[in-house]
């Protein structure tokens, strides 16, 4: 039957779903749509583009998800899109033949003031009456029959949740997408109307057609300048002039712009629900608001947060730990399969080490990702996330941000790629953006593995008071130089380039709720596989580049002649192994294991990563680096994870290096300047190096993560260079101020 | 008297919302206009925001924003 309704014989009908955020608008696309779901964005702007589709009878619906809103008038790029999709100006998205528009029955009166406002555009509407059984434990009852008949549109009671009346829906909408449309709309004071008309008569005189009244009503109403600024056709100098007058005279006739609309939907929403909706007399403290006095209470909602936000953590570590060691064991039981089926050679260099590494070091993260995007998930589908925004807001208000910016930013400890992608609960623009670009200061999971291998090696342990040790206050002074750094960025940036007033925070505390396993898991699924997407094959590509320049030119001239010579000498011995005793056959091995590593450290040496490793060294000098750090921490500039086993590879051991390895240990100890005794590293060189790692954006995938969310290479490019150039003044600093201070 | 001068459990009314910029035109379009009823029922830690019970559902403003909103102590 689906084939027969693909082969086209069958007509698609576009319907706009559109809804108050918190109405359960994602639970009911995803319980009518299923998996049949697209994501994307809106071409030029950072809104996510959902679509699905579904079928009911002989017909095929495509429904667009559009942004929850609480209005229809544009002025933030989100809800311009929203306007341009439903008046079906949005190019390349289908005009809407139908609005679905979905609404919280407890709490009608707000909801119905987004529907006046899409009456108004003329498309046939249906309406799903959502949380019915939420509004009946508050003792509210709503006569849907009544209030379809005064709206002259469908009213359908649905449970999106426990998938309950969705047939009807689905009935409503495909018998509403034809005929006529004669909805009730609120009617607004006559001197207004007369304004609206004569500026859509102005508006023609100059464009020469006539703009949609929607766009005419909403620019007379616009007094934030947001339309006249992004652009609708026709409004220049002299229609400003005319909208200006109109208000005033408005005012004079005492319905003055923007008040009137706020006071003319209320009103007709008033009317429209007298007699309509009944509350049984009981008390108006709800469950949901006792629960709020305790989670927001100064002491135990303080409490609860801290120890909510140290259980997600606890959890991301908990269950990322095992599923990164099982993906890592993968990754190596891979690269061996793969390396043992190939001739040692470029290509299987290729794949071994350029392909399953690089792409493997980046699969890794997802356990993790995954775990914290379901956190997430679970948090903002109980409503406990509007919470923890309120609890921290007035800390990020000191900074210039709103309490909407702190979760994203604690994500970005364990991972700032997940944190970049849950800045989308910011709506304000510059907000969004000043988070986005500070989120890579957090120190995350992969900065763990080179502070765990320089403290181990270079800080001396020294404890006072049997619990301050020196090492902790190493690794705690590496998360504060990342988040202090953060902060300082943050009010810089909100003073300088992204200058705006501090973003209000008008928010709605919803109702606590159990989450939506289905919407939970579904949520977390997309963004997780987005992530893989789009970073993956990124990263594919730059791994190959870091390999090629790593591996390149490869000469075998570029080994010395002698030891060559040694190795083929012993492996020819080993092959034939007749009267040789099993010591002599281990030292053997033992020693082609030493000189294989030498061998491979000349090649880096020779490579072209190690010829601009070398040319760097006079950069990299003043930092106290020679030219092996310089080249691991170029070659970590993709992924800043590689840097532990890059280090392992320049001093010349074999690439399967862990920062356990006591080995590297010794050999980062023994390393010395080349051409002398003095040893390279120190106390100096390994607080620079962590204050390197810590400021520094050495991460691909966030780059391009950034580059998806903002829509423009600018930002990626800004941070990068912003933070290196942090990362090299920060790193100049400590190694100059510990040498001085004779650590 | 204005909304952010509201102690816990205060009622009242609303006159009107000063302003005429994108946060005035916010908390209209959250349905505070002249007449609707509010109250403060929670205020955060450190003293901001606040929380409020309009219309039946729960408003969070900081006081800043909530002093836009004239009000009649009920």
């Amino acid at each position: 039957m689906v084939q027969a309704a693909r082969s086209g014989s069958i007509e698609t009908v576009t319907i706009a779903l559109i809804g108050n955020p918190n109405t359960g608008k994602s639970t009911l696309f995803s319980a009518l749509c299923g998996v049949h779901q697209q994501t994307g964005n809106y071409p030029g702007v950072t809104v996510e583009r959902k679509t699905g589709d579904f079928h009911f009878g002989s017909g095929s619906i495509e429904l667009i998800d559009l942004p929850g809103t609480y209005s229809l008038a544009p002025r933030s790029p989100d809800e311009m899109i929203t306007v341009d999709v439903l008046l079906g100006r949005q190019a390349g998205t289908e005009p809407p033949q139908a609005v679905l528009c979905i609404v919280d029955a407890s709490n009608l009166e707000r909801n119905l003031y987004l529907v006046s406002q899409v009456l108004e555009l003329g498309l046939p509407t249906v309406i799903a009456l959502n949380m019915i059984d939420v509004a009946a434990a508050r003792g509210i009852t709503i006569d849907a029959e009544e209030l379809s008949r005064r709206l002259r549109l469908p009213v359908v009671p649905i449970q999106a949740n426990r998938k309950r009346g969705l047939d009807d829906l689905k009935a409503a909408l495909t018998q509403r997408s034809v005929g006529p449309v004669e909805h009730s709309v609120p009617v607004f004071p006559a001197a207004f109307n007369q304004a609206v008309t004569e500026l859509a008569s102005r508006c023609e005189a100059i464009q020469g057609r006539e703009p949609p009244r929607f766009l005419v009503q909403r620019l007379l109403l616009d007094t934030t300048g947001y339309l006249s600024e992004s652009g609708i056709p026709g409004v220049n100098g002299t229609l400003a002039n005319d909208v200006q007058q109109a208000r005033e005279r408005l005012a004079a006739a005492g319905c003055a712009v923007p008040g009137v609309e706020a006071i003319t939907r209320y009103n007709w929403v008033g009317e429209i629900l007298k007699g309509v909706v009944s509350r049984a007399n009981q008390s108006r403290v709800t469950a949901s608001d006792r629960i709020d006095r305790l989670l927001t209470h100064r002491l135990y909602g303080t409490a609860f947060f801290i120890l909510t936000m140290a259980l997600m953590f606890q959890l991301v570590y908990l269950i990322a730990e095992p599923a990164n060691g099982l993906l890592d064991a993968a990754k190596g039981w891979l690269a061996a399969g793969v390396g043992g089926m190939l001739d040692e050679g470029p290509l299987r260099s290729l794949l071994v080490t350029g392909v399953i590494e690089g792409v493997g070091s980046v699969i890794v993260f997802l356990p993790q990702i995954f775990v914290l995007f379901f956190c997430i998930a679970v948090l903002e589908d109980c409503g406990y996330m509007a919470r923890a925004a309120y609890l921290m807001d007035r800390l990020m208000f000191r900074i210039g941000l709103n309490g909407k910016s702190f979760i994203p930013l604690l994500s970005s400890f364990a991972c700032a790629i997940p944190g970049i992608m849950a800045t989308r609960v910011i709506e304000n623009r510059r907000d969004r953006l000043v988070t986005m670009l500070v989120a890579p200061l957090m120190s995350c999971s992969a900065r763990m593995p080179i502070y765990s291998l320089l403290i181990a090696t270079f800080i001396p342990e020294r404890v006072w008071l049997r619990v301050f040790g020196l090492r902790g206050l190493v690794w705690f002074g590496a998360y504060a130089v990342g988040s202090c750094a953060a902060i300082a960025v943050a009010m810089l940036l909100k003073r300088t380039i992204l200058r705006g007033d501090t973003p209000p925070f008008v928010m709605e505390l919803p109702s606590y709720k159990f989450p939506e396993w289905r919407v939970v898991l579904l949520r977390m699924g997309q963004r997780g596989w987005e992530f893989v997407r789009r970073a993956g094959t990124l990263i594919l590509a730059v791994s190959v580049l870091v390999w090629a320049a790593a591996y390149f030119p490869h000469r075998d001239s570029d080994i010395p002649e002698t030891w060559r010579m040694r190795r083929d000498q012993i492996q020819s011995t080993l092959a034939d192994a007749s009267g040789r005793s099993q010591a002599d056959l281990a030292a053997l091995s033992e020693e082609l294991t030493v000189l294989d590593r030498q061998i491979q450290g000349e090649y880096l040496r020779r490579s072209w990563l190690g010829t601009a490793g070398r040319g760097l060294e006079p950069l990299v000098k003043p930092l106290g680096w020679d030219w092996r750090i310089g080249c691991a921490v170029v070659a970590s500039f993709p992924a800043r994870e590689v840097v532990v086993a890059t280090l392992g590879v320049i001093y010349n051991l074999g690439s399967e290096t862990s920062d356990e390895d006591e080995q590297l240990h010794a050999a980062l100890r023994n390393a010395t300047w080349e051409g002398s005794q003095t040893p390279v590293f120190g106390i100096p060189v390994a607080l620079s190096l962590i204050v390197f790692f810590a400021l520094c954006a050495q991460c691909g995938s966030t780059l391009v993560v950034m580059r998806r969310e903002t829509n423009s290479w600018r930002w990626p490019v800004f941070t990068f260079t912003y933070m290196t150039a942090l990362a090299y003044v920060g790193a100049l600093l400590s190694y100059q101020i510990a040498t001085w201070c004779g650590w | 008297m204005n909304a952010g001068e509201m102690s816990v459990g205060d009622q009242a009314s609303v006159v009107r919302v000063t302003g005429d910029d994108a946060i005035s035109c916010r908390l209209m379009e959250m349905g505070i206009v002249p007449a609707t009823e509010l109250e403060l029922i929670g205020v955060a830690p450190w003293g901001d925001p606040l929380e409020f019970a309009v219309r039946g559902y729960r408003l969070s403003l900081r006081r800043a924003e909530a002093a836009r909103i004239e009000i009649v102590a009920k």
